[in-house]
């Protein structure tokens, strides 16, 4: 161990064969490196004064289900991403950093009323979502899609075929199939009641296990 | 590659930046110096080059943030430095931590912020020394990235750290050093600046 002794020049010249790190000096030691009750503090602060200062570009909190944990986020103009977990939550905040807007914070006030509502359709109370969207991550063909998903009904399913033919593209069976896969709103855009015209459940971007367990729900 | 979102900036920097504005400002004006700092760097955030050093560029607008919190402080009555105030919370969502802090009296503050040896010693420093000691030892900056934040040359930054630190150790005898990730920040700094530009 090496004695705190004052050194006029800090330089360690030669740490390249010293066990440990140069540390933080004796007399600033003292200033704690962590501080959680601060750091919550501070946060719930920052969240605050970006929103009321319009910065708040995305907030996003996650929730947990009987689907796995939700990541929720919300642009000012509205719910904007919903993404499962096999969907790698730090990489869809990655895009929407880069796709959105990096000034991406964790600010649940902003989700309350998505989380009110998930938590009642997942208890069997609510039927359809009354949100303010935020569809900009989603364009053309798949968009019009995606739009259309909440005109299957509660308990209802409808094949890829006939949501094609519904757009307009009766050959489009396919490109549906994509709009669905990246629909960036589950759940909220019913995706899972889309199956195939052979009455099997097809394919989830949250996997094949949560989608039979939405269309349980839904049954009963 | 993108910016990352900017959670990820205050999540790894913020007890850094936290750290550095107590060390400058003392513990009663540090939060809202790190409030006014991370609200700017999110405002900025986007124009942001994405090879910047966020250290350095947290730093600068903390230092200037620091500058502000200072000025409108000396324009306070005094006793500001003597009373703890409650942190200014905004809307009231300021947390419990700071309102129980101040309800509860000074029993309710933690060891550090009752320190009033360390406290003296820094207030005792000249501005540019307290603010290089905290860059350099507590941001990990390399002397060219605080003479660019303070304004001064490479030289009088390092003297400004050398002569702060040598002065804090003096008053403040016996106090033993910490090895953190600061520390591993500090030493990269330190190579990198004795690599390429170290006399």
């Amino acid at each position: 161990m090496t004695t705190p002794t004052p050194r006029a020049n800090s330089g360690p010249s030669g740490t390249s064969d010293a066990p440990a790190v140069p540390a933080v000096p004796g007399p600033l030691a003292a200033l704690p490196d962590a501080d959680p009750a601060a750091r919550e503090r501070l946060h719930a602060r920052l969240v605050d004064g970006a929103e009321r200062a319009g910065l708040l570009d995305v907030a996003y909190r996650t929730l947990e289900t009987p689907v796995g944990p939700l990541l929720l986020a919300a642009t000012e103009e509205g719910l904007v991403r919903i993404a499962y977990g096999v969907q790698d939550h730090d990489a869809v905040l990655a895009d929407l950093a880069e796709r959105v807007s990096p000034r991406v914070l964790r600010g649940p006030a902003r989700l309350e009323q998505t989380v009110r509502q998930l938590d009642e359709y997942f208890a069997g109370r609510r039927t359809r979502f009354e949100l303010p969207l935020d569809l900009r991550l989603s364009t053309g063909f798949r968009r019009e899609v995606i739009t259309r998903l909440p005109d299957i009904g509660y308990g209802r399913t409808e094949s890829y075929a006939r949501m094609a033919a519904a757009a307009g593209s009766p050959r489009a069976v396919r490109a549906v199939g994509t709009a669905c896969a990246t629909n960036p709103l589950p759940l909220v855009l019913p995706c899972h009641r889309v199956v195939r015209s052979d009455g099997s459940a097809g394919g989830y971007a949250g996997g094949a296990e949560a989608k039979r367990t939405l269309l349980t729900l839904e049954a009963a | 590659m993108a910016l990352r979102p900017f959670e990820e900036i205050v999540t790894e920097y913020g007890p850094m930046v936290l750290r550095v504005c107590r060390a400058v400002v003392g513990p009663h004006d540090a939060e809202d110096a790190w409030s006014e700092t991370f609200l700017a760097a999110l405002r900025a955030y986007p124009e942001l080059p994405e090879d910047a050093r966020i250290e350095a560029w947290l730093v600068t607008i903390a230092h200037r943030k620091a500058i502000d919190v200072v000025r409108a402080d000396s324009r306070r009555p005094l006793a500001v430095a003597e009373v703890p105030e409650p942190a200014v919370g905004g809307s009231g969502t300021g947390g419990p931590g700071a309102p129980a802090a101040s309800a509860n009296g000074q029993a309710q503050q933690p060891p550090w912020e009752r320190d009033e040896e360390l406290w003296d010693a820094l207030k005792a420093l000249p501005r540019r020394q307290r603010a290089a000691v905290a860059y350099h030892y507590l941001a990990g900056l390399p002397y060219r990235e605080i003479a660019a934040v303070t304004g001064v040359s490479t030289d009088a930054a390092r003297r400004a750290a050398s002569d702060g630190i040598t002065s804090l150790r003096r008053s403040l005898p016996g106090r033993t050093e910490q090895r953190t990730d600061a520390g591993a920040r500090q030493r990269r700094a330190h190579q990198r600046e004795e690599r390429g530009e170290r006399p």
